[in-house]
């Protein structure tokens, strides 16, 4: 057991001997620091290519079809199939294009999203660079993305591209706000930046402890990757494909790779922020092992949403995250430094929370968060019906029959 | 000084591998290009009038509105951190901070900056 929970490092270390061998130690490092994102980014990207053909299955059954099945037992040849597909395309610039940015763009989406798996902790120190920053970090380099997106949408030249790359700049901004407010309640309790410090913490799950937070962080993360219902960007029934339209063969397969890579990121995140990480829940499995198993467990209600929500329009998206979002989570931000006050979890970097203490302190976090979640659905009240009176009216339609009814 | 480098690590095998995948995908594909095949697609019409226009104003709105609250996030950030090392008195700063904030906010609402026309 103690073996399997160290597997990972066990291999690594034994690697580290075997070429300390020949070689002089900084060698050895570098090697092993190139060796260790190699390795990461071989399995997000190989991750991702099976994402993709689980979406397709598990959206295939929502809508009560059976999804790709030809490919290899159960279709799970499938993406590679397709890979090799897009690897064999023609590679196509446009000749109105902007030759450079246009080339640049899908290489620039893939490396941030990448990036973020430099900080996750994978399993019991299975971390690549334990930064004493890494929440600050994550953040900063999911945001480098959009860039990405806006420079794919402006050098295509093509009025739909364009279109998809100033809304995703639009709505990934806007819900950069919340997505990081909230995080900010969570470092209230933590005390720290580092992430191994947030599983060490999470005796019991932030989510039970903060299930405002994690409602809030799931839509504002499903935004950022622009995942449905908030995959605006590349609506393809309205803009063909949005930022991606002029893009074919490799160059596009990294987009789409950029975009399921972060959404992979966005889970880890959640994961290690919300869900307590690598530690076991009941059952003692390798702490690797929990983290897949909570990963895919967080990819897979994304698909879900996928298959079950309609999209939402700009300026409904624009509201959800300015009017409430915005709002909402700098309250629970104010909330929680006031429980943190009475309640504390961390003191000088100690975990103060102990045994049975952990009962009353998660629930006195839950029952504030409920209450929270209660006084803004009465704030908010006022609100809602006057929209959704107005939009009742706006519909031609309704707009009829209220003259009908006037009339008579 | 580690941790910093294993960024830079994967900073370089980041964009050494897609840039790797983009090229092996052009030694690997036909190159028979063509005007037509070239031309901007826009559902089989061909494209009428500039592309890099004077856009929408609404998105400059909200990334203003963007950068005053990512600046404050900034700053809650080392608050929230060295938090239970300050006590009460944080706690009724970061109160103004962020009541300053949602004034300003509740001011662009008011002002018709956050709808969308």
């Amino acid at each position: 057991m103690q073996q399997l929970d160290r597997l990972f490092i066990l291999i690594g270390d034994w690697f580290h001997s075997l070429l300390a061998q020949w070689l002089p130690e900084p060698v050895v490092s570098a090697i092993g620091m190139l060796l260790s994102a190699l390795i990461i980014m071989t399995i997000a990207a190989v991750t991702m290519l099976y994402m993709t053909y689980l979406e397709r299955k598990v959206v295939a059954r929502i809508q009560d079809r059976i999804g790709p099945n030809r490919v290899g037992p159960f279709g799970l040849l499938q993406p590679l199939a397709d890979g090799i597909k897009m690897f064999t395309k023609e590679m196509i610039v446009p000749t109105q294009a902007h030759k450079v940015v246009y080339n640049i763009a899908p290489v620039l989406a893939v490396t941030p999203a990448m990036m973020a798996f430099a900080v996750i902790p994978f399993g019991r120190d299975m971390v690549a660079s334990d930064l004493d920053i890494g929440l600050l970090y994550l953040i900063a380099v999911s945001s480098v993305t959009e860039i990405a997106i806006v420079m794919g949408g402006w050098a295509s030249r093509n009025k739909y591209s364009l279109l998809g790359g100033m809304r995703a700049a639009a709505q990934m901004l806007s819900y950069e706000i919340p997505m990081v407010l909230v995080l900010l309640s969570l470092v209230l309790m933590v005390g720290s930046l580092r992430l191994s410090d947030f599983v060490d913490v999470q005796t019991v799950p932030f989510i039970l402890l903060q299930p405002f937070a994690f409602i809030v962080f799931l839509i504002s993360a499903a935004a950022e990757v622009a995942r449905s219902p908030f995959d605006i960007p590349e609506a393809e029934s309205e803009l063909i494909a949005g930022y991606h339209t002029e893009y074919g063969g490799m160059r596009f397969a990294l987009f789409q790779m950029a975009e399921f890579v972060a959404a992979l990121g966005m889970a880890c995140i959640m994961v290690t922020l919300f869900l307590g990480g690598w530690r076991s829940w009941i059952i003692p499995l390798p702490s690797w092992l929990w983290f897949v198993i909570k990963t895919f467990i967080l990819i897979n209600v994304w698909f879900w949403f996928r298959g079950t929500f309609p999209r939402l329009r700009i300026d409904q998206l624009q509201a959800l995250a300015w009017k409430f979002l915005v709002p909402a989570s700098l309250l629970h931000a104010i909330m929680t430094a006031v429980l943190v006050t009475f309640f504390p979890l961390v003191k000088d970097g100690q975990l103060v929370v102990q045994g049975a203490e952990w009962l009353t302190t998660t629930v006195v976090y839950f029952v504030a968060n409920v209450v929270l979640l209660f006084v803004l659905m009465l704030l908010y009240r006022p609100y809602v019906r006057r929209t959704v009176r107005q939009l009742r009216v706006a519909t031609p339609a309704a707009a009829a029959r209220q003259q009908e009814v006037q009339a008579a | 000084m580690r941790e910093y480098a294993v960024l830079g690590a994967f900073l370089l095998v980041g964009i050494v591998l897609p840039a790797a995948v983009v090229i092996g995908g052009w030694l690997l594909g036909p190159k028979r290009a063509n005007p037509v095949k070239n031309s901007t697609y826009e559902c089989g019409l061909e494209t009428v009038g500039e592309t890099w226009i004077q856009f929408k104003v609404q998105y400059y709105v909200y990334a203003l509105i963007f950068v005053i609250f990512d600046i404050e996030v900034v700053y809650l950030y080392p608050w929230a951190v060295a938090y239970n090392r300050l006590g009460l008195f944080a706690l009724v700063e970061a109160l103004i901070f962020a009541g300053i904030l949602v004034a300003g906010l509740f001011y662009a609402w008011r002002k018709g900056a956050l709808a969308w026309f």
